[in-house]
């Protein structure tokens, strides 16, 4: 045995930057004796270097239109500024700009979210039948909590520095008449601008059964705040505010009439309620 | 997401069948948010998501999904021990480790994620993650090397 006791593991370690300055040191001492293992290194480093270049293009890449409806779109604002609102443009110049022309993005949303919905419950569904431990996913997706939602929402997509959101805001009206449609009732978004936060845009998400919608905003440091708005709240008629904290994430939320709301931020809980009463007010104007 | 569509994209090697899995994975993560403790990686949960479920697709045998797009369809096949510039294309030397062992090696060297992080993704032991790393690197730099891996593996140790 070795006397510094250098295993496999630890040449692994080395490789993944994983040790201790300590350890690290060991191990060095270790390789400059053992040329072979010293080479294995190397050629393992080699390889996760070649491994993020081989696959970090895809990063980049245009999403295609299946996750379009769950994930970020690629609208960015840079290029956003001639194109029509509910059309998918080849926006990301990635190495691959080679999509074709893009149906209308509304019919391709709608199709795709209802595919998307049945996929997920038919797998949804066998996949808990065949464990027999789960209760039937709609069961389970309706008790999710209105705040959870809205903050793995907001931690989704607020980190997101190039395309946070779909439709961006130098296209309000478009986005209001897009999400009025798509929630199937008036939709109204709250300004923000006394609290410093502007409006960056917004997008559709799917929600336990049906779309909702999410407006983003950001304010000078770029602190973001996002408001999660659904229809699926009908049948509760509770207005009061409820506080929910979810990891670094506050979440003010409230239901008032067919809306349920949900403001999250990263920010102080005194000074998310002052916009959330704003928010409150704003929108409770009939 | 975009990190969702690398990993499974590496793994599977094929543009349409990844996309199909994020998809997947995604609607499975937005069911089951509930499920998800706050507070912990939303990331390491995805990926066991997705882990999961190409563990379920394997075990249905459903996995062979056919793909149109001939650049990706074309990888696989082309693969040959003989020709020695194939077997230099790192792509096609990924396709050749088996699944469990490519999953721990994307996920070290993609995602950058700890060794005890990878081991909850995947539900399994710790150990096994380093074994799985350590045949996985050692077998990749073989086929790079152009050597016949099975044939001389236990060369260091």
């Amino acid at each position: 045995m070795n006397p510094l006791k250098i295993t496999e593991d630890d040449l692994h370690g080395y490789v993944d930057a994983a040790l201790t300055a300590e350890r690290r040191a060991e191990v060095e001492a270790y390789l400059a004796e053992h040329p072979e293992d010293a080479a294995r290194v190397r050629a393992y480093q080699v390889q996760n270097q070649a491994l993020k270049a081989l696959f970090d293009p895809v990063l980049d890449e245009p999403l295609p239109d299946n996750l379009h409806v769950l994930a970020a779109q690629p609208l960015i604002s840079s290029s956003i500024e001639a194109m029509p609102a509910y059309t998918t443009i080849e926006t990301t110049a990635g190495p691959r700009g080679n999509r074709k022309n893009q149906p209308n993005l509304k019919s391709v949303l709608a199709q795709r979210l209802a595919a998307g919905l049945l996929v997920a419950i038919v797998s949804g569904v066998a996949g808990w039948l065949a464990h027999g431990q789960y209760q039937g996913s709609e069961r389970v997706a309706q008790v999710t909590p209105l705040f959870r939602q809205a903050a793995v929402a907001h931690v989704v997509y607020s980190p997101d520095a190039r395309r946070p959101v779909e439709v961006t805001a130098d296209q309000e009206e478009a986005l209001v008449k897009w999400l009025t449609k798509r929630l199937g009732t008036p939709v109204k978004v709250p300004k923000l601008g006394e609290f410093g936060y502007e409006l960056v845009g917004g997008r559709l998400l799917p929600g336990n059964t049906g779309p909702v919608a999410q407006f983003m905003y950001q304010d000078a440091s770029g602190q973001r705040m996002t408001l999660y708005v659904t229809t699926e709240t009908t049948g509760k008629v509770e207005t009061g505010f409820r506080f929910a904290r979810e990891g670094q994430v506050n979440v003010f939320y409230w239901v008032d009439g067919k809306f349920g709301y949900a403001l999250s931020a990263g920010i102080a809980k005194g000074e998310l309620a002052k916009v959330a009463t704003a928010v409150y007010d704003q929108l409770d104007q009939k | 997401m975009p990190r969702l569509r690398r990993y499974a994209r590496a793994m599977l090697g094929d543009r349409v069948a990844a996309d199909d899995l994020v998809q997947d994975t995604l609607e499975r993560g937005w069911s089951r948010v509930s499920q998800w403790r706050s507070g912990s990686d939303l990331r390491a949960w995805l990926f066991s998501i997705m882990h999961n479920l190409r563990v379920d697709q394997l075990r249905r045998g459903v996995l062979p999904t056919h793909s149109l797009d001939e650049d990706a369809c074309a990888v696989p096949t082309r693969a040959t021990q003989t020709d020695q510039l194939e077997v230099k294309d790192l792509e096609s030397a990924l396709r050749q480790l088996p699944d469990e062992q490519r999953a721990v090696l994307l996920l070290v060297a993609l995602e950058e994620m700890g060794y005890a992080e990878i081991a909850v993704a995947l539900d399994i032991p710790i150990g096994t993650v380093m074994s799985r790393l350590s045949r996985g690197r050692e077998r990749l730099r073989q086929i790079m090397d152009g050597r016949q891996p099975g044939a001389n593996l236990r060369v260091v140790r």
